[in-house]
């Protein structure tokens, strides 16, 4: 199957569409739609399995960037509006879109999308987005044993990396390597878990002369102490996937690996699209259940 | 007998002086980065205030979290027992008494001698403390002043969900964009905060009468927030309520000394 | 599914764990609750295939459970909780 080439497309709105599958040759089609805070994706499934997908910003309006993400599948898949069967919303903004049949959280999705892009290993999903932290422990189904959410603190969160980058003038994509960038031992943590309290703190070790890359490892050190003890909560076992925004932040993800002892698989796929695609394959169980019931009631 | 109290905090540093159970003298400085400066200036100013000098003190207690940077102190007072010590020397008959500082948000329950019975703190989440009212002042970038005043105007109840000062900050920002009344949304931000504070002073049960000291209590849309929150009709609260660990600590460096 | 609803902040780990292949979506926790916590779903948005009533907690309680909780949790004398005596199936539980 063809992947998408670009190594950084995430940053840029894409569509694509699987080759090898004949829309013709179709029974169900279902589209599964993630509207996070970032970025909205609109995912549809061919009888199951990933046909077409399309990836765009959210606007400011979440609706309206929920139609904007599925007719850019669309467009890319080159089939009718009207032959969608079923559609699944979820993510942040999942209320927000208002021509769903149903709507699912981002931990069922994210851990069934899981299951499919990294195969059927996959035990434990680690999400870190801009504003939570989703850790996930499923079956080879794909189903949820265990779940932990934790969207009430910005520590650890993509928006606590931003503040701290944003304190130091350091590019967000740059952060990684220059945390690593620094002469000596690795400075002990920051101690302060409160975003807010570590800004102080943060400022406090470039007064005493602190390099801005002994700040960056500092601070990465204990986003990855955050992160690692949420994670531990629900037990990390192998396989193991990252995914979310700060899974190509490796200042944080290197330094949770380090933590954990265990090494996080890989794809081809962008993880970016997990929670859409597994919102278009629930999509298609809960259609065909749907057709299941109506003939019954016949 | 001459007492001093120093109470070295996050944000600023307070002094005050004693002198046979009467505050004598009082100064205040921002604490900056540099506390051991900060300790030294603060009580500068209020042996300035007072006009005496340094000598004529005869012991001094340290409190706050920058408690260690005092060096000059004779004993370490606790916080909880700076704060009960105080609420019993301005008014005896408070029961419950409520400490909101920049970084810290504590309550005790204390009895008639001003010992604490029991206490609850929230520390280390600025969501629970003074920095969360600051941090949304700046958001809608008016001054603490204003907040409080606008507050009073508003009579809607506007749910605030998120409970960090990160998130808030954007949930602010997002009601301004909303058109919602400033009003309306101090009050919002106001009754957030209470609900932290009235959730602390719930768990160690409620007494009258209910004192506060630290320097939130000059937001009288806090307090507003409060009393409702917890079904009071007064708290009651000190002249230069920003001073009053510093006072409890002078108090208990004089108890000391005897 | 061991769902954990709640959160961890600089402060602690507030918690609530239901188990959902205990739980049969009775609704007896959500009678005992004095703050209304907890809510019963016809269907299971983090468990898309099962088709019986389960409970979660409300939205718009999970991140603040630490207060909400605290009027069952004063300090002192640990008081048994009334949402985890009343499950008959066992399926709640406190992280703190």
């Amino acid at each position: 199957m063809e992947k998408n080439k670009q190594e950084y497309w995430r940053w840029t709105e894409s569509n694509w569409r699987n080759p090898d599958i004949n829309p013709g040759d179709v029974e169900l089609f279902t589209v599964g739609i993630d509207v996070g805070s970032v970025s909205s994706q609109a995912v549809i499934a061919a009888d199951g399995e990933v046909y077409a997908y399309g990836s765009m910003r959210t606007g400011s309006d979440s609706p309206t960037s929920a139609v904007n993400a599925l007719n850019y599948a669309i467009e890319a898949a080159g089939i009718d509006r009207e032959r969608v069967n079923y559609t699944v919303g979820t993510g942040y903004g999942r209320i927000n879109v208002p021509f769903a049949d149903r709507t699912l959280t981002e931990i069922a999705c994210h851990a069934r999308g899981a299951n499919y892009i990294y195969g059927d290993k996959v035990r434990t999903v680690l999400d870190v987005g801009g504003q939570d932290i989703k850790a996930i422990h499923c079956d080879e189904n794909g189903k949820v044993i265990t779940f932990m959410m934790n969207d009430k603190c910005a520590a650890g969160t993509g928006r606590g990396m931003e503040i701290l980058a944003d304190l130091l003038g350091v590019p967000i994509d740059e952060v990684g390597d220059r945390s690593f960038a620094f002469e000596g031992d690795e400075p002990a943590p920051v101690s302060s878990v409160c975003v807010i309290y570590a800004k102080t703190e943060a400022t406090g070790l470039l007064r005493k002369g602190w390099s801005t890359e002994q700040v960056l490892a500092a601070y990465c050190r204990a986003m990855a102490e955050r992160i690692y003890s949420l994670v531990k909560r629900i037990g990390m076992e192998k396989e193991f996937a990252v995914t979310g925004g700060m899974s190509k932040n490796s200042g944080v993800m290197d330094r949770v690996m380090k933590l954990a002892g265990i090494e996080r698989i890989t794809t081809q796929w962008d993880t970016q699209i997990a929670g859409a695609i597994g919102a278009a394959i629930f999509g298609h169980s809960l259609c065909k259940n749907k057709k299941r019931k109506k003939r019954r009631r016949r | 007998m001459i007492t001093a109290g120093i109470d070295c905090g996050a944000k600023s540093t307070r002094a005050v002086l004693i002198k046979d159970g009467v505050i004598a003298g009082r100064g205040l400085v921002l604490t900056g980065f540099d506390q051991v400066k900060a300790v030294q200036e603060s009580l500068e100013k209020a042996l300035r205030d007072f006009q005496i000098i340094e000598d004529q003190i005869d012991r001094i207690g340290g409190t706050g979290s920058g408690k260690d940077s005092i060096i000059n102190a004779d004993i370490h007072v606790n916080d909880i027992k700076a704060m009960s010590k105080a609420a019993a020397f301005f008014f005896p008959n408070a029961r419950t008494v409520i400490d909101v500082g920049a970084e810290e948000g504590r309550v005790a329950k204390v009895d008639k001698n001003g010992n604490p019975v029991d206490f609850a703190v929230n520390g280390k989440c600025a969501a629970g403390a003074g920095s969360f009212i600051e941090a949304m002042a700046r958001a809608l970038e008016i001054s603490l002043e204003d907040m409080g005043k606008l507050s009073l105007k508003s009579n809607k109840s506007i749910p605030m969900n998120s409970q960090c000062v990160v998130f808030a900050e954007s949930e602010v920002v997002g009601l301004i964009h909303a058109k919602t009344e400033k009003n309306d949304i101090c009050k919002a931000i106001h009754d957030s905060m209470a609900n932290r504070i009235a959730s602390m002073i719930r768990r160690i049960g409620i007494e009258e009468d209910v004192s506060m000291i630290g320097g939130v209590s000059y937001n009288p849309g806090f307090l507003d927030s409060l009393k409702r929150e917890l079904h009071l009709d007064k708290i009651l609260i000190p002249e230069m309520p920003e001073y009053g660990a510093a006072v409890g600590a002078a108090l208990v460096a004089g108890l000391d000394g005897h | 599914m061991l769902a954990n609803y709640g959160y961890k902040d600089a402060t602690g780990d507030y918690f609530i764990t239901i188990d959902t292949d205990q739980c049969d979506g009775c609704g007896d926790c959500v009678e005992a609750c004095p703050v209304q916590v907890f809510v019963i779903e016809d269907e299971d948005p983090n468990d898309p295939l099962r088709d019986i009533p389960v409970a979660v907690v409300a939205d718009d309680k999970k991140n603040k459970l630490k207060y909400e909780c605290d009027s069952c949790k004063s300090s002192g004398d640990q008081v048994s909780l009334p949402c985890i005596e009343i499950c008959n199936v066992k399926a709640i539980s406190h992280s703190w």
